[in-house]
């Protein structure tokens, strides 16, 4: 059994965050690990920011992922990346959607939207973006993007592509099936970004 | 087959496998997908109750007719059920009976942190703590065997944490379990004369209990190779061994009553043993009454919020986190907001512009009315609490201030009812608005008694407000459409100057429930017309931001129309520029 990994998924209430993290648990579970997740509910996901928790391993515990824990942050909106980034481990990999959703105290003006990059950059973490506003418009389709997400990070686990239809399969509803899976067979091909190769 | 499941799912699964017939609740997050998972068992029959007081009535009476009964809320939900509880204690059950109560350390959807383990120690009821979804399942079926061994009610104790964890799980098949009725008034009818040898029963038997709790397997000491020592229940277990995996551990499934002896041997082989639990020192102080002298607790574990493994361990080591990674810069905050097309944001708007009016809130999505950029509420505190503390704050300034109590449908329907009978009986001069969405926004679209619809979403019969609130005596009772906003403004500062209890019903569904179809006509600016004053911007729209000027995006735009109604210059309409 390989070391244990821990995983934060973070984006705004509504984008998918808990559907993601119950795919990508049912897969990390078939591939013979110990699994725990920790959802967000309530108040919360009315467009507020949220984390779920994805952990596995040989043995988990603690459902929870503290600052500094993380492997891997998974962020479906481009500034909660920068809020959740105290999270993330020495050498971990932060993989961001390039999606922007203004919070109110932007919309009203009382602060700015943050040039995200540049601040990354001077932070100084490996951090991957994937352009999902370009590849959701391929699809036509803008409530695809956990699986997008899905299909690029598939790489950086060593498990069965099939794995990950599979749970695909299993937890889409019927009709949304062919999509899901479309959406993540072009996250997976997207070119590897400079931190992986 | 192994499955990831969630903690309260597994709940739900316990119940169905231990053979439970009646399941009863009031939704309240994190507790609330306990009663919707069981909903999906054909063999239980299953209930949204008005409030968590008949809730638990409910399920008292059938595990008192001899089936198995389940009734589940979050910690506040405990206090207004508190009345049965406290003497279904002395009367026992039958067929067991089983209340899950989902605390929220962190308060992640709450208005406080409550330990339920100081409410059961006050009835003199058992509690078990699960500390994973597998445990959900296990526990569930324990507690209905303590619960007709003892003949108590027993207490489940979620915290957030397992409810809202998934974990892996093996289901089993379902037993089934059955109790005859016998008419027993000596046993449950609690009037003065049967209910003091009752109060005897209930003391022995917590004696009993504890004496149990000894030999119960949920109870146990989990050897270490390092000699570090720790006493923890539930998620708190978890964090223990994630922190420390070398330790000793005393684990309690079985919080209250606790096992004396146990805890006495097992704080007797070490030099100092830690005392890890979320929220109170409730084992710590009990333990310290055992005159256990050792432990260390509350002087180094915080008494509010959340733990966690890293927090466990920089309070024992006394040392902090370091953090690789920092953002400097002050980021936007991202606040919970109306959804797009919410219609309460049409009230919200309209109140936040009247003046002198004190608006007593309450508690739902429409909370969130008392955040930017509306500002329009001026306390939250309980369900139902708005309309009589609007009748308090009225009477006490002797009707001169002006105030208007705020409650959604299914809040009035669990307690906003009496508070209008109230307000009506001692002659208020109040403003309440039923802010009717036609569900249980809150928790996720759960059904109530005015929605006519049961739990399983079979018709039936409909609450009507409007003839409700005549009936109850108020003077004026209108239904608006809270789109409206224009004739809204007008329509409720008339109102507030009338003598008496008024109601107003702003009725329109929740944009986010699949019952109810819209037609979708989405909303565009036109530059030419836009004068940038903003005022759109008001309205909080998640739909609505400003580039240069304010701009609608169409992904998010549900086309409820309040913009339109909003703007002076006619620049905002359905017709997209060419």
């Amino acid at each position: 059994m390989k070391k244990n990994i821990n995983i934060l998924v973070v984006g705004v209430g509504g984008q998918g965050n808990i559907l993601f993290s119950k795919i990508l648990g049912e897969v990390l579970l078939n591939a013979g690990n110990d699994v725990k997740i920790s959802e967000v509910h309530g108040m919360a996901q009315r467009g507020g920011s949220v984390v779920t928790y994805v952990k596995a391993g040989e043995k988990v515990f603690s459902p929870l992922v503290d600052r500094a824990e993380a492997d891997y942050i998974l962020a479906f909106e481009k500034l909660e990346s920068l809020r959740w980034l105290e999270f993330l481990k020495d050498n971990g990999i932060l993989i961001y959607s390039d999606y922007e959703i203004p919070p109110l105290s932007v919309i009203t003006g009382a602060y700015e939207y943050p040039d995200v990059e540049k601040i990354l950059q001077t932070v100084g973490v490996k951090a991957c973006r994937v352009e999902v506003k370009k590849l959701l418009s391929q699809l036509g389709n803008s409530r695809v993007q956990n699986t997008l997400m899905l299909g690029f990070f598939s790489r950086f686990l060593d498990i069965d592509e099939a794995l990950f239809k599979k749970s695909i399969e299993r937890n889409v509803k019927k009709e949304f099936i062919e999509i899901n899976l479309k959406a993540f067979e072009l996250g997976r091909r997207i070119e590897m970004c400079e931190v992986e190769k | 087959m192994k499955k990831l499941l969630l903690g309260n799912y597994a709940v739900a699964r316990g119940c169905y496998e231990a053979g439970v017939k009646v399941a009863t609740a009031y939704p309240g997050t994190p507790s609330t997908e306990i009663t919707e998972a069981i909903a999906q068992y054909d063999e239980i029959y299953c209930e949204w109750a008005p409030n968590e007081k008949v809730a638990l009535e409910v399920a008292i009476g059938a595990a008192i007719y001899g089936k198995r009964a389940i009734c589940s809320m979050k910690h506040v939900g405990l206090n207004v059920a508190a009345d049965p509880l406290f003497t279904a204690s002395y009367t026992g059950v039958n067929a067991g009976l089983l209340i899950a109560v989902a605390d929220d350390p962190g308060m992640h959807s709450s208005q406080n942190e409550q330990d339920t383990r100081n409410i059961a120690k006050a009835a003199k009821v058992p509690v078990l703590e699960p500390a994973d979804s597998q445990e959900c399942i296990d526990f569930v079926k324990i507690g209905f065997e303590i619960s007709e061994k003892f003949d108590t009610p027993v207490i489940l104790r979620l915290t957030t944490r397992v409810a809202h964890s998934q974990s892996i799980v093996e289901e089993r098949p379902r037993e089934d379990v059955l109790f005859k009725y016998k008419k027993d008034i000596q046993k449950y009818v609690m009037m003065p004369a049967m209910a003091r040898p009752r109060h005897e029963f209930v003391e022995k038997r917590l004696k009993s209990l504890k004496e149990f709790s000894e030999t119960i397997g949920i109870n146990k000491v989990e050897q270490g190779t390092q000699k570090m020592a720790f006493i923890a229940s539930g998620i708190a277990y978890q964090y223990v061994k994630e922190a420390y995996p070398d330790a000793w551990v005393l684990k309690l499934g079985m919080v209250w009553p606790l096992p004396e002896r146990l805890i006495k041997d097992f704080c007797s082989q070490f030099e100092k043993v830690y005392v890890v639990e979320e929220l109170d020192p409730f084992l710590e102080e009990n333990i310290k009454a055992m005159g256990i002298n050792n432990i260390v607790g509350k002087e180094i574990f915080k008494l509010t919020g959340e733990y966690s493994p890293s927090f466990i361990k920089r309070a024992v080591e006394n040392k902090e986190i370091e953090v690789p990674y920092k953002v400097k810069q002050t980021l936007p905050p991202r606040l919970p907001v109306l959804c797009p097309g919410c219609p309460h944001r049409g009230i919200f708007y309209v109140l936040s512009r009247l003046k002198d009016v004190i608006i007593t809130g309450d508690i739902g999505c429409y909370t969130l009315g008392a955040l930017s950029p509306f500002n329009a509420m001026d306390s939250c505190v309980c369900m139902g609490a708005s309309i009589g503390m609007a009748h308090g704050i009225s009477n006490a300034s002797d009707k001169k201030q002006m105030v208007i109590a705020v409650i959604g449908d299914s809040t009035f329907v669990h307690s906003g009812i009496t508070g209008i009978i109230d307000a009506v009986y001692n002659g208020s001069d109040i403003l309440v608005m039923i802010l009717d969405n036609s569900t249980t926004g809150m928790t996720g679209h759960q059904d109530h008694p005015a929605t006519g619809y049961t739990i399983k979403g079979e018709p039936t019969y409909k609450l009507d407000i409007v003839s409700l609130c005549r009936a109850l005596g108020c003077v004026a009772v209108e239904e608006i459409n809270p789109y409206k906003i224009k004739e809204n403004v007008e329509k409720i500062k008339q109102l507030l100057d009338l003598p008496g209890v008024k109601v107003v019903i702003a009725k329109a569904p929740c944009r986010l429930h699949r019952r109810y179809k819209f037609t979708i006509s989405k909303r565009y600016i036109d530059f030419e017309k836009c004068k940038n004053c903003r005022l759109c911007l008001s309205l909080g729209c998640p739909a609505i931001s400003l580039k240069d000027k304010p701009t609608i995006d169409a992904n998010l735009c549900l086309a409820c129309g309040m913009c339109e109604d909003v703007c002076k210059f006619g620049a905002i309409s359905s017709q997209k520029e060419q």
